[in-house]
């Protein structure tokens, strides 16, 4: 009860004893050395040791904040709580930003105070802690001011998700935007973005005219219109297929739309070379019968488009078997009862009926062209589109970060209006999944012509699919492709290869044993914290009403646009410096798979919540459940499904993941993706398969185990139990 | 377990979203241990108002008084009243033990003494021995009488039920609506009841509050509301009723002269005053008779076994009545009315 009448002192107490007893500062050695109240090295001390024994004065109004607070914590004083909180939140922000690795950051600074000998780095667990207590304070001072129906729980869980996007999604893209006015050697800053913007490489026409390459800029647009045009009409005559037509495979054709999931974004890519590479089957088999030399066309436009048709046809599939099982049976009836033919009825009816899904598909695909990165990369050859070029600027020899962040604002600006397009045209809330009313009916089957075109169309590019799997798969096992093609294991043995040293114990020698420890390992960190955030979000969004309620919604829907490269930029240009260096520790990755994977976390969970009767939220409330215990007891169970959902798909999705990654990896912590990346690059196709095949098994293990584990079980009592 | 419930008092109580008014601000008092009903036609505003006196609506403006104590800023679950959901929102992965409990539970009571107490909470709306069973397993009338006894089990100061029969078929709607009556009166419940059904409002209410555009058009007893309507809608949502328009000639006591076309009537002047009024009649208020003051046709005769339905052609437009087997179409007949079915009403 006594926590009824100082409702604020958990948060007080947080923030206070990370501020006396936690090292302040990001510790080289782990977790070691906790209590730090007093420590030999300023570096390894609390706030309270730093300013008390070693002088820095910067952390004394921090700690004055956090007395300021604490009559508000003992007693319900909504006003200490809310000034304390809030002046802890801007001492911490303002000391970490005013003193670097370099003493005071900004000159102005040391002529106010005069010169600084010491200098800080980034900020640590104790830093952290303190800085949650203190945003903690301020919430629980909101919710006793009656701001969120006076619910503290609502009101954290508010602040914590506004807090998370603040640091991990605004200020990273903030901060590289900022970059672009990074002057350059001599000219000033608004030069310096005027060329960075108008760069000739980026929005030449040259080839328009001549035999000049075009711009970046133009190759990205040409790839990704004509890349979503041709995978929108694909997943169009798959999902018709599947859904208005006696098709006999209509399983396996379902079992399509996993596969985008658990492929590697380069897997296709490989598949291809493999193929039409220059000593690609096709090639060879040519220039053996008709001694042609069909040469490199596939490096370039060619096979980046066609590589990317092959990836994202599923999704288009995926996103239209939707959209052609929600339109109603009985419009397709109504329609044949007043006398229309089949084909009238497809034209007039069903395919108008269609056109916002199909605009939907176009706009998903375009996005995934735009942001993708591990197709260009393997195949692209000289033809340079926004993310690789984006990737050259940061690792090549010019190191140019302001060319960087202005090829990622263009970036980000094309997907932004994508997405706002996008949202126009589905409507509101885009990623609310439509909920199926069942209606009679059956679905109308396509008229014959319709029928001929899709079988023609879909059925030779699903042969084509399976056989470009089936090389990628293959090249695994042969010793060297086009030359040698002898049946080896040789690349699993290299990859893969296990010894047991004098005294028993395994040795993991395969060369990458490291990469796929970590992947698994920060994968699995990441899933649940992704699963957790996003159902969270999700059951805000859906379930409370409060101020600033939209401009959450739109603030989460914003960080969905912003594509994988950009963040990776964003994410180093922020991160490499104090007040939160960690750049090159595996929390970046973590944070990079959280905040890139969290729409999937938040969409399961919406369509999940949707389906949820809001009045069993409602009945657990008046039956005297706190919010958290409503919560715990009553909308959690009811979503077991969005759960496994949301957790296979955050795991498999950071397995997965390039784009992103390919900035943050470091030689410590380094990604299964990013790694294979590096033996494509160098022509080691062999290994590179290898770890792919195991990657894929790995991916679908990990499916089936986390639905074994989590979900059947209770999944089965319940479906029982419908009955 | 007998005990009487409190009373409820909203002062002034509103709620707007935005330029919308969803309730505008009223007056009411519902007496301790009665079964008031919020009756109207769906977007009167009266699952709002029942939303806020159960705190899972923040109410706009005005108070909301429980026993004499303020409620108005108090959650849901502080504020001691229990409601049963129209789709029940029984919890789904427990068992019908776990959902009566889980009330007892949420307060802080040891989770072996909830149970007990719940067993009897069941026992009490006749559904012992069911309490291992999933919701899904039952009945939709037992699972309403679960929903009830999750409710009940609280000893809540008030109980609330939005449109709690609306998911049952008619003959179950009969039997649970007579149930929850019983049990309110045995228990000596407080209880706000919602529903669009005025058939169902006369059958279990105390009194009935009839709702129109988010606001109260009329508060009374069943028989009060059914015999003295304030205005036309009142008069016929409340049962049938035909609207024709009169003329008060002048007053004479408690009575008013009433010229009704060529005919006139003495009915009593219930506060009006001379010129142009609404004429409210009900169809059981009209008979066939010899000495009957109004002249009619036969227009429709539908026989429907215990009476047969007519409607009349008169100068005064048509009317609907119900009356025992007689007239044939196309004949003349004069009608009766009978004062109790006959009202005047302010236009």
């Amino acid at each position: 009860m006594s926590l009824a009448r100082a409702p604020g002192l958990p948060a007080w107490l947080l923030a206070a004893l990370a501020a006396t007893l936690l090292p302040w500062h990001m510790q080289q050695d782990g977790v070691a050395g906790l209590f730090a109240l007093r420590a030999e090295e300023a570096d390894a001390a609390s706030a309270l040791g730093q300013a008390w024994f070693h002088g820095r004065f910067w952390f004394w109004p921090v700690l004055a904040a956090l007395a300021l607070a604490l009559p508000g914590a003992l007693a319900r004083r909504s006003v200490f709580l809310l000034a304390g909180g809030g002046l802890g939140l801007l001492a911490i922000v303002a000391q970490g930003f005013a003193i670097g690795i370099q003493g005071w950051s900004w000159p102005f600074l040391e002529a106010w105070f005069g010169p600084l000998e010491e200098r800080q780095f980034g900020m640590g667990l104790g830093g952290a802690l303190c800085f949650l207590g203190c945003l903690l304070l301020v919430t629980d001072g909101l919710a006793l001011r009656g701001f969120f129906k006076g619910d503290r729980f609502v009101a954290g869980a508010v602040g914590v998700l506004a807090a998370s996007i603040l640091i991990f999604t605004a200020w990273p893209v903030g901060t590289m935007l900022l970059q672009m006015f990074t002057p350059r050697e001599e000219l000033s800053g608004l030069t310096a973005l005027g060329v960075r913007l108008f760069d000739g490489k980026i929005w030449g026409l040259g080839c328009v005219t001549g035999r000049v390459h075009c711009g970046v800029f133009w190759n990205t647009l040409v790839l990704a219109v004509s890349t979503a045009s041709a995978a929108t009409l694909l997943g169009l005559c798959f999902a018709l297929l599947v859904t208005r037509s006696g098709f006999p495979a209509k399983r396996a054709l379902r079992l399509l739309t996993v596969l985008p999931i658990i492929t590697p974004p380069f897997v296709i890519g490989l598949g291809l070379i493999l193929i039409f590479g220059r000593s690609g089957v096709v090639n060879q088999f040519v220039q053996s019968a008709f001694g042609l030399e069909l040469g490199r066309w596939i490096y370039g436009f060619n096979g980046v488009w066609l590589a990317q048709v092959f990836s994202f046809t599923p999704t288009a599939f995926l996103v239209l078997i939707g959209v052609v099982e929600g339109i109603s049976p009985a419009m397709e009836e109504a329609s044949q009862t007043l006398r229309a033919s089949r084909m009238r009825t497809f034209r007039a009816v069903s395919l108008p009926l269609m056109r916002p899904g199909l605009a939907n598909a176009w706009l998903v695909v375009f996005v995934e062209s735009l942001a993708d990165f591990g197709n260009p990369i393997v195949l692209g050859g000289s033809f340079g589109v926004l993310s690789t070029e984006i990737f050259f600027a940061v690792v090549g020899a010019q190191q140019d970060f302001g060319r960087a962040a202005a090829l990622a604002a263009i970036m980000l600006l094309v997907a932004l209006a994508a997405f706002l397009i996008q949202r126009a045209v589905v409507g509101g809330r885009s990623y609310v999944a439509m909920t199926g009313k069942g209606d009679a009916g059956l679905p109308t089957p396509l008229p014959a012509p319709v029928r001929r075109l899709a079988y023609a169309v879909a059925l030779p590019w699903a042969l084509l699919t399976i056989l470009v799997y089936g090389m990628a798969l293959a090249g695994g096992f042969v010793r060297v492709w086009g030359r040698d093609w002898t049946p080896t294991l040789s690349h699993f043995t290299r990859a893969f290869a296990l010894e047991w040293s004098a005294s028993g114990q395994i040795i993991f020698v395969g060369g990458a044993w490291n990469s796929l420890f970590t992947t698994v390992t920060l994968a699995a960190i990441a899933a649940p914290i992704t699963a957790g955030l996003g159902l969270l979000a999700a059951w805000l969004l859906t379930r409370q009403r409060f101020a600033g309620r939209t401009a959450l919604e739109f603030a989460l829907m914003l960080t969905f646009a912003v594509p994988g490269t950009v963040i990776g930029v964003a994410y180093i240009l922020t991160y490499n410096l104090p007040p939160l260096e960690i750049t090159g520790t595996a929390m970046i990755l973590v944070a990079c798979f959280v905040f890139r994977n969290l729409p999937v976390g938040v969409r399961s969970g919406v369509a999940a919540m949707s389906q949820l009767d809001k009045s069993l939220d409602e009945a657990a409330i008046t039956l005297r459940a706190s919010t958290f215990r409503t919560l715990r007891t009553v909308v959690l169970p009811l979503l077991k499904p969005a759960i496994v959902t949301a957790l296979v798909y955050a795991f498999v999705r950071a397995m997965t993941t390039v784009s992103a990654v390919i900035f943050l990896v470091s030689a410590e912590y380094e990604m299964a993706t990013v790694f294979i990346i590096n033996r494509v690059i160098n022509g080691d196709y062999g290994l590179a398969i290898a770890y792919c095949a195991v990657l894929i098994l790995l991916m679908l293990a990990a499916i089936g185990l986390i639905n074994l584990l989590v979900g059947r079980r209770q999944l089965g009592r319940r479906e029982g139990a419908r009955t | 377990m007998t005990r009487h419930g409190a009373e409820v008092r909203l002062e002034g109580l509103g709620k707007s979203y935005g330029p919308v008014r969803a309730v505008k601000p009223l007056d009411l008092v519902i007496e301790g241990g009665t079964l008031v009903t919020l009756l109207g036609p769906s977007g009167c505003g009266k699952t709002t108002l029942l939303r806020m006196i159960a705190g899972l609506e923040q109410a706009s403006e005005g108070r909301i008084l429980i026993g004499g104590r303020d409620v108005t800023l108090l959650s849901a679950g502080e504020r001691n009243v229990s409601m049963v959901f129209q789709s029940y929102a029984l919890f789904p992965h427990m068992s019908v033990l776990e959902n009566v409990a889980y009330g007892l539970v949420s307060s802080g009571i040891a989770r072996r003494a909830a149970e007990r107490t719940a067993e009897g909470a069941l026992e009490t709306v006749g559904l012992a021995g069911f309490g291992a069973r999933l919701p899904s397993e039952l009945s939709g009338g037992q699972q309403q009488r679960v929903a009830v006894a999750r409710a009940l089990v609280l000893e809540p100061d008030v109980l609330l039920f939005d449109e709690p029969l609306s998911n049952l078929d008619a003959r179950l709607r009969r039997a649970m609506r007579e149930e929850i009556r019983a049990l309110q009166q045995r228990l000596g419940l407080t209880v706000i009841y919602v529903t669009h059904d005025q058939a169902e409002a006369m059958a279990v209410s105390d009194k009935v509050v009839v709702m129109l555009n988010a606001g109260i058009a009329q508060i009374g007893t069943p028989h009060a509301l059914y015999t003295q309507p304030d205005n036309v809608f009142v008069a016929t949502f409340m049962g049938e009723a035909n609207h024709v328009r009169a003329e008060i000639e002048a007053l004479e006591g408690d009575a008013a002269r009433v010229r009704l076309g060529e005919t006139v009537l003495h009915l009593p002047h219930r506060g009006l005053t001379p010129g142009p009024v609404d004429l409210m009649i009900r169809p059981e208020a009209i008979r066939i008779a010899a000495e009957g003051a109004l002249p009619a046709t036969v227009a429709r005769a539908t026989y429907m076994g215990a009476h047969t339905e007519y409607v009349f052609t008169t100068p005064v437009g048509e009317l609907f009545a119900t009356d025992r087997p007689g007239g044939s179409p196309g004949e003349a007949v004069r009608l009766a009315l009978d004062p109790v079915g006959t009202v005047l009403v302010r236009p």
